[in-house]
């Protein structure tokens, strides 16, 4: 391959797109109601959107010919490197806000830096994506302080996952030899740069949620390397279904 | 869910310079909530350029009831449209 640290470092940023599209995905049909159920949905849709612009680039640095489809499709579970955040279940939907919400901090942080990148398609998907993803922030961090600060059963729901989901935050911050090479080249985002932001304004909304910020200081880690949690398995299961029975069938 | 959120009805802008349309209603707790919510049910395949939403409690409309007396006697009254002048084709949204 022309440039595996190129290919590496993009993959890191499609694959938490890709599953946790793929996790919004699993709530088609049933969201709490009709209008919350359509905006997942669509938030689903524009991370799948992106993961594509993502996948198409990279596909064309492999030396045999591959496809998005290929990437998406194709690999076994230790090839996916997306951080363990977004493989966590859609256990109710306090979790899925606070998931969400945890990740579309950072998604945010990092596509404001990701604009500058020396590696122009990158840069570019990054200006597209970043109205999207403002808005996802929007949307989680509303429904995080509506939760937090709401009823009595709302609010300790809400705690519940905050306090579930804290553990997974960390790992968005570890740098993988890809994220280290390509930010010597100018092209990466040094993500380590905004780790004392991200946890500023996360604490922030938290504490107008009337929520108490994770108390661990254990962190998960281990998507990044390819090792992820036993839900994974039954992710890749459903998204790759159809390849895996009707190999190379297309739409 | 529904029992506890309101109505509410969406007018949106599909562009500058026209007004804004009424497009249908939608649940929600409150008006931001409203204003999302329009917005991923009704703009996501790119209708619109501003968005409203109002209670729908608070729209006084007319009883079908009353049809007969309110509309039924504007209906011969031809000569209150203005069929009878030529419009210039650079009107546009008569």
């Amino acid at each position: 391959m022309k440039n595996k640290n190129l290919y590496n470092y993009i993959l890191g940023i499609a694959d938490n797109s890709l599953i946790l599209g793929q996790r919004l995905g699993e709530l088609c049909g049933h969201g709490p109601n009709l209008e919350t159920d359509i905006a997942l949905t669509n938030i689903s849709l524009d991370l799948l959107g992106q993961t594509r612009n993502y996948y198409q680039y990279i596909a064309r640095l492999h030396d045999k010919e591959k496809t998005e489809d290929d990437i998406a499709f194709l690999r076994s579970e230790r090839e996916y490197i997306n951080v363990l955040l977004v493989e966590q279940p859609n256990t109710h939907f306090g979790f899925v806000m606070a998931r969400q919400f945890f990740y579309d901090v950072f998604h945010l942080m990092l596509m404001e830096k990701l604009q500058e990148s020396k590696d122009e398609t990158l840069s570019a998907i990054a200006k597209k994506a970043i109205k999207e993803v403002s808005y996802h922030f929007r949307f989680s961090s509303d429904w995080v302080k509506r939760l937090g600060d709401g009823t009595k059963e709302s609010h300790y729901k809400m705690q519940e996952a905050v306090d579930e989901l804290w553990r997974f935050t960390d790992e968005f911050f570890h740098l993988t030899e890809a994220d280290k090479a390509m930010i010597e080249a100018g092209i990466g985002v040094d993500v380590s740069n905004f780790k004392e932001a991200y946890y500023i304004k996360v604490s922030e909304i938290l504490t107008e949620a009337t929520l108490s910020i994770g108390a661990s200081k254990y962190f998960q880690k281990g998507g990044k390397q390819g090792i992820h949690s036993e839900h994974m398995g039954f992710i890749l299961t459903e998204l790759q279904y159809m390849q895996r029975t009707y190999p190379n069938m297309k739409w | 869910m529904k029992k506890n959120w309101p109505l509410w009805e969406v007018f949106v802008r599909s562009k500058n310079g026209l007004e804004h349309r009424h497009f249908g209603s939608l649940h929600a707790s409150d008006e931001k909530m409203a204003l999302e919510n329009a917005r991923d049910v009704y703009t996501r395949r790119n209708e619109g350029v501003s968005i409203w939403v109002v209670k729908s409690i608070h729209i006084t409309a007319t009883n079908p009831k009353n049809n007969g007396e309110l509309f039924e006697p504007a209906k011969d009254k031809i000569y209150r449209h203005p069929t009878f002048y030529k419009l210039p084709d650079e009107l546009k949204h008569m």
